[in-house]
């Protein structure tokens, strides 16, 4: 670890614009830290900032929610409102690390965890998010976790988290303030594509804030969160599907669709989601609008079954949230 | 305190106990599901572990890394390193270790850090006053290299064909072309990692030439003797303090770069060095499990008898090493068959270091081999566990000696009933919804071994006993186990005996390893036990098989007399060698076991859910039924990590151990292991050792892999013939 100096901030102000890095509850900025991948010269604590609270959002009739950055993943899940009327939220939260680090986790920071690529953590790899210009080792590499969908030849590294999947399904907000104000970004729009610029993971600019994340009211559909991995848990998403889905009367009136594990951002696709609207809940429907996400897909040796098995877990869910038979869905 | 009165009982086993000791003392502890005496340590960490225990100006190194996998070390910046805040020194000594020391080899193992031969070998030791210093410093260290094309994998790599490990008898092939029912399967299986909870460390510090090194091993005396001989000082000089061990499973049985990186440090800056390994560096400078590819072939007639067994086996391993995991070791002796095959081949590849691992051999040789069995079965359509039943032979089929005992039947007999296998259905037949429900089973089978081993016990004028051995605890309960031989030998409640481990200075151990620890150290122990008994005996003029001891008191003939008394006094020392001898040649020695797993696999992503797994296991006497049935959960647990889980990923340019951290290296979390039952059957092994007691803790790991792996193919009618069952190799497959 290089030598760093530490300041405390005790208001989002002295945050705001401040030279240096924030840390949160440091369980991924830590061990990036101590593997000498970031080395920020001074590190700003926003852990006295306040911003912990959950509380009713919204447009006049406060159903929405409003997670201040720096509430904890556990208490996050834990929270009851969010267990009732946005679970998906819930189980994605669950769905990652241990209880000992979502004890730590903050919402920011989790929104700003860094790719797990093996290359990217390997300082002798070349790595254009690390290391802009000096390639991309994971292209010819061990690439099992790698992206299927939106990936570059600059890097085909995936965003690693949970809760942003599930925060893109249910259409959240990331409140972002910067010295020229606030501005608000939709989760889904909130990372970017790797692009011919990989070592930029999100929209965030330096010196800005994120002071929250906003959910819009409940959807009243059924919501299912569905992570596939290499062991049952503790392990990041080889492929998760969130989903938010509402039938009425035998046909999907709505559907929102997010996929983790497969793309540098939780993977959104309205237009694909739109397919489902009108069809009754079968394996025809599912399958359709699996193909219709899918179609750019392309894999990159080892992580070439993730285009069928993304392709499963989305009908798999589907068929979870529209209380379906498998046996028909499939 | 007066001099202590010794007597000594050595014993060589060349004929089958007849003594049973351990069935005619009377205090009752042995067998009980004791607690650990040092458990209370553990738990509140009071326990000092290796790098836990730092004299006064300890100062911190950390390995520096080649990021080549093959050539030489031309250069390095080392003056600018030394220059950085807080660095004391960067050590290049020609002695710093390419690879740790194999189990048991007592020399040095090959040297020289100039030399590379894989990714991550050490190249250097940066020395700095605290360890953020060395960390940093160590990054920072940028080695010139000559490079060479490495072999990145051994795949279609030429390999060695040690005469002596390939064997034949009869005609295999004229035995599969006649065949009523034959298989003729290949298999692979992925390198793993140790991966232990504690990672190496070690502290070492020097008085004039005496050099002490607390580290983290599994077998003292051997590691002494490697330390020395790796530095090229005497091994009188030498003590090594491990006094827990937070685990091994093999990765800790050899010295290995921590210990002599920080001894030739500790010597040029005349202060104590902690090195204590990076956990990436454990993952790729210690050792790995070879990975293996394996052929078995089975030929059968039409009643499923055997005919034919071939089990050949392709591994890999560094230059210059020359251990190779004995993928067929229980091949030849478990099942009957006329015609066999066995071979061996090994490729030399540039990555981690291949060494022991838990059951090496059979924890990956055995789960293939019953994967095999399994397909033969439907194949012939014979139950499972009816054709291995039709195929236990009455003796060695290879070498025609007898089994000292061979319980297998009966296990399986025991284990199907208490799993209830008769509800097992045929291939793909159960369904709950998207879960595709099978049941599989596995033989469990593994070497039992005895090696030579030294205690003393010392019983107190007090009526108190200590127990002093350098055997080690890595976990497994060394400390409860002995303890209570101790107590049970000499009529003691547990809290009158105290057991000192760890020590090198201490008589000479087995040490932790191929599940002969608990049955040799514990015979040691039991005879120095047995040499105070005699003692006690004489005093009271009696033989010491008329004597009985119990809470503390001695009764001979009619007459009860308190230890106290006895002793008047006195201390009587107690020093016990076991050695292995005829028995170990004249009988074939192996523990038994059968393993039954249910699993739902999701008919639409490929997810393995492992259900339940049950096991019955016949290992002789079991000294604590409490730490036996830990060690064998937490076998069984290691058998999940093989068939589900773990896998290392090498980068196929390089062979660069890729995922060298806890989180990408994946060991079954508690959500993969299920509810799991262990069974001991009633057994005593006479052959063994004088306790009549065997190997548990590697037992327990063979065959799990292979009963999941068959209950997948129940579930799904798949075959995963490339472990582990990852959602990638069903997929494509599903129903
Ligand atoms: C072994 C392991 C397994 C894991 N498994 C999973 C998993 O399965 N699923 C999953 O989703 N996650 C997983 N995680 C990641 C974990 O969720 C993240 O480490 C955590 O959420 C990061 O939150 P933090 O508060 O500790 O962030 P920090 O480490 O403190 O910060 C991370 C980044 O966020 C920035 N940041 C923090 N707060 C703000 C803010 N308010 N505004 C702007 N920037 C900010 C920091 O500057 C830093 O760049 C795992 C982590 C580990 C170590
Ligand atoms: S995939 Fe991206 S993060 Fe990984 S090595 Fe390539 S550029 Fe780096």
């Amino acid at each position: 670890m290089r030598a760093f100096a530490y300041a405390r901030a005790a208001t989002p102000s002295d945050a705001i614009g401040a030279d240096g890095r924030l840390i949160a509850g440091g369980t991924n900025l830590l061990d990036l830290m101590k593997l000498e991948i970031e080395t920020p010269d001074r590190l700003i604590d926003v852990n006295h900032i306040g911003l912990d609270e959950i509380a009713p959002d919204g447009d006049g009739n406060g159903d929405g929610l409003r997670i201040g950055a720096m509430v904890r993943n556990a208490d996050l899940a834990a929270d009851d409102r969010v267990r009732r009327d946005w679970p998906l939220l819930s189980r994605a939260l669950l769905a990652g690390a241990s209880g000992q680090i979502r004890n730590r986790a903050t919402t920011g920071g989790n929104l700003m965890q860094r790719t797990r690529c093996p290359y990217f953590y390997d300082l002798a790899a070349a790595c254009n998010k690390r290391d802009p210009g000096t390639g991309c080792d994971a292209l010819a590499g061990r690439n099992r976790n790698h992206a299927i969908l939106g990936a570059s030849d600059h890097c085909i590294a995936t965003y690693p988290g949970d809760m942003a999947v599930a925060l893109a399904a249910l259409d959240a907000v990331v409140e972002i303030e910067g010295a020229a104000g606030t501005r608000r970004v939709p989760v889904a729009a909130f990372h970017r594509l790797p692009g011919d610029t990989p070592q930029r993971d999100t929209v965030l600019e330096p010196g800005e804030l994120i002071r929250a994340v906003t959910l819009p009211a409940p959807t009243g559909g059924r919501q299912v969160y569905r992570k596939v991995r290499d062991r049952r848990s503790y392990a990041f998403a080889l492929v998760s599907v969130a989903a938010d889905v509402t039938v009425a009367d035998g046909a999907i009136t709505r559907a929102a669709l997010a996929l983790g594990g497969v793309a540098h951002r939780p993977w959104r696709d309205p237009d694909a989601d739109a397919l489902l609207v009108g069809r009754a809940p079968d394996g025809a429907a599912f399958a359709a609008v699996a193909d219709a996400i899918l179609r750019g897909a392309r894999g990159h040796g080892d992580n070439d079954f993730k285009i069928p098995l993304a392709r499963r877990t989305l009908i798999a869910a589907l068929a979870e949230a529209t209380g379906t038979d498998v046996r028909t869905a499939a | 305190m007066s001099a202590p009165i010794e007597l000594k009982l050595h014993h060589t086993m060349d004929r089958p106990d007849s003594d049973n000791l351990l069935d005619r003392t009377a205090q009752g502890v042995i067998s009980a599901p004791l607690d650990r005496p040092e458990g209370p340590l553990k738990v509140t960490g009071r326990a000092t572990y290796a790098d836990e225990d730092h004299p006064d100006g300890t100062v911190h190194g950390v390995l520096a890394r080649a990021s080549v996998a093959r050539g030489w070390v031309v250069g390095m910046n080392t003056a600018e390193v030394r220059a950085m805040p807080g660095v004391l020194d960067v050590i290049r000594d020609p002695r710093l270790l390419r690879s740790p020391a194999q189990g048991q080899a007592s020399r040095a193992p090959v040297q020289n850090p100039a030399e590379i031969f894989y990714v991550g070998q050490p190249v250097a030791l940066v020395v700095a006053e605290t360890l953020e210093q060395a960390r940093h410093a160590a990054l920072a260290i940028r080695p010139d290299y000559e490079a060479r094309e490495p072999v990145a994998t051994a795949d279609g790599q030429p390999c060695e064909t040690p005469p002596a490990k390939q064997a034949t008898q009869g005609d295999l092939d004229a035995a599969m072309t006649a065949a009523a029912h034959r298989i003729d399967v290949t298999y692979t299986t992925p390198a793993m990692s140790h991966a232990a909870m504690e990672p190496h460390a070690a502290v070492a510090s020097w008085d004039g030439d005496r050099l002490t090194v607390r580290s983290s091993n599994q077998m003292l005396k051997h590691n002494v003797a490697e330390l020395a001989d790796a530095l090229g000082i005497r091994p009188g000089n030498v003590r090594i303090l491990s006094q827990y061990v937070g685990g091994g499973f093999g990765g800790k049985l050899g010295i290995s770069h921590e210990a002599v990186a920080a001894a030739i440090a500790a010597r040029r800056l005349g202060r104590p060095v902690s090195v204590a390994l990076h956990r990436r560096t454990v993952f790729e400078a210690t050792m790995r499990r070879s990975e293996t590819r394996q052929r078995v072939r089975l030929a059968c007639d039409a009643d499923g008898r055997l005919t034919g067994v071939g089990h050949e086996a392709w591994v890999s391993n560094l230059k210059g090493e020359r251990f190779s995991e004995p993928v067929t070791q229980a091949t030849p002796f478990t099942y009957a068959g006329e015609n066999r095959v066995i071979g061996h081949h090994v490729a030399r590849v540039n990555q981690t270091t291949a060494g022991s691992m838990r059951a090496p051999g059979e924890a990956v040789g055995v789960p293939v081999l019953e994967c095999a069995m399994d397909e033969l079965a439907e194949a012939a359509g014979i139950d499972p566990v009816e054709l291995r039943i039709r195929n236990i032979p009455s003796e060695d089929p290879s070498t025609g000696k007898p089994f000292s005992s061979n319980r297998l039947e009966d296990c399986l007999r025991a284990g199907a009933e208490a799993f209830g296998w008769a509800d097992r259905r045929l291939t793909g037949q159960r369904r709950e919804g998207e879960w595709l429900i099978g049941m599989g089973m596995a033989s469990a089978v593994r070497v039992n071994m005895l090696e030579t081993s030294e205690a003393t016990v010392i019983l107190l004028a007090d009526g108190t006993a200590r127990v002093e051995t350098d055997m080690t605890d890595i976990g497994t309960g060394s400390y409860a186990i002995l303890t209570q031989i101790a107590a049970e030998a000499l009529g003691l409640p547990m809290d009158r005996v105290t057991t000192v481990l760890g020590d090198s200075d201490l008589p000479p151990a087995s040490g932790s390893g191929g599940s002969f620890g608990a049955a040799s150290a514990g015979s040691a122990v039991m005879l120095a036990a047995q040499a105070i008994r005699t003692q006690l005996a004489r005093r009271l003029g009696c033989d010491e098989a008329e004597l009985t001891l119990k809470d503390g008191a001695a009764i001979a003939g009619n007459r009860m007399t308190p230890l106290t008394e006895v002793l008047a006094g006195d201390v009587l020392k107690g020093n016990g060698l076991i050695k292995p001898g005829k028995t170990e040649k004249t009988v074939r020695q192996a523990t038994w076991g059968a393993q039954f797993a249910e699993v739902a696999v999701s008919a639409l992503t490929g997810e393995v859910r492992l259900r339940r797994l049950a096991a019955t296991f016949a290992c002789g006497r079991i000294l604590n039924e409490k730490t036996a049935r830990s060690q064998c959960l937490g076998g069984m647990a290691f058998g999940i990590g093989s068939a589900l889980t773990e896998e290392v990923m090498n980068d196929p340019r390089d062979g660069h151990f890729v995922n060298r951290d806890m989180a990408e290296y994946h060991i079954p979390a508690n959500l993969d292991v299920p509810e799991m039952t262990v069974t001991f059957l009633p057994d005593r092994d006479p052959h063994a050792n004088p306790m009549q007691a065997k190997g548990i803790g590697e037992l327990a790991c063979c065959g799990t892999a292979g009963a999941i792996m068959n209950a997948i193919h129940n579930a799904t009618g798949i075959r995963v013939r490339d472990f582990p069952a990852t959602v990638d190799k069903l997929l494509d497959r599903l129903p």
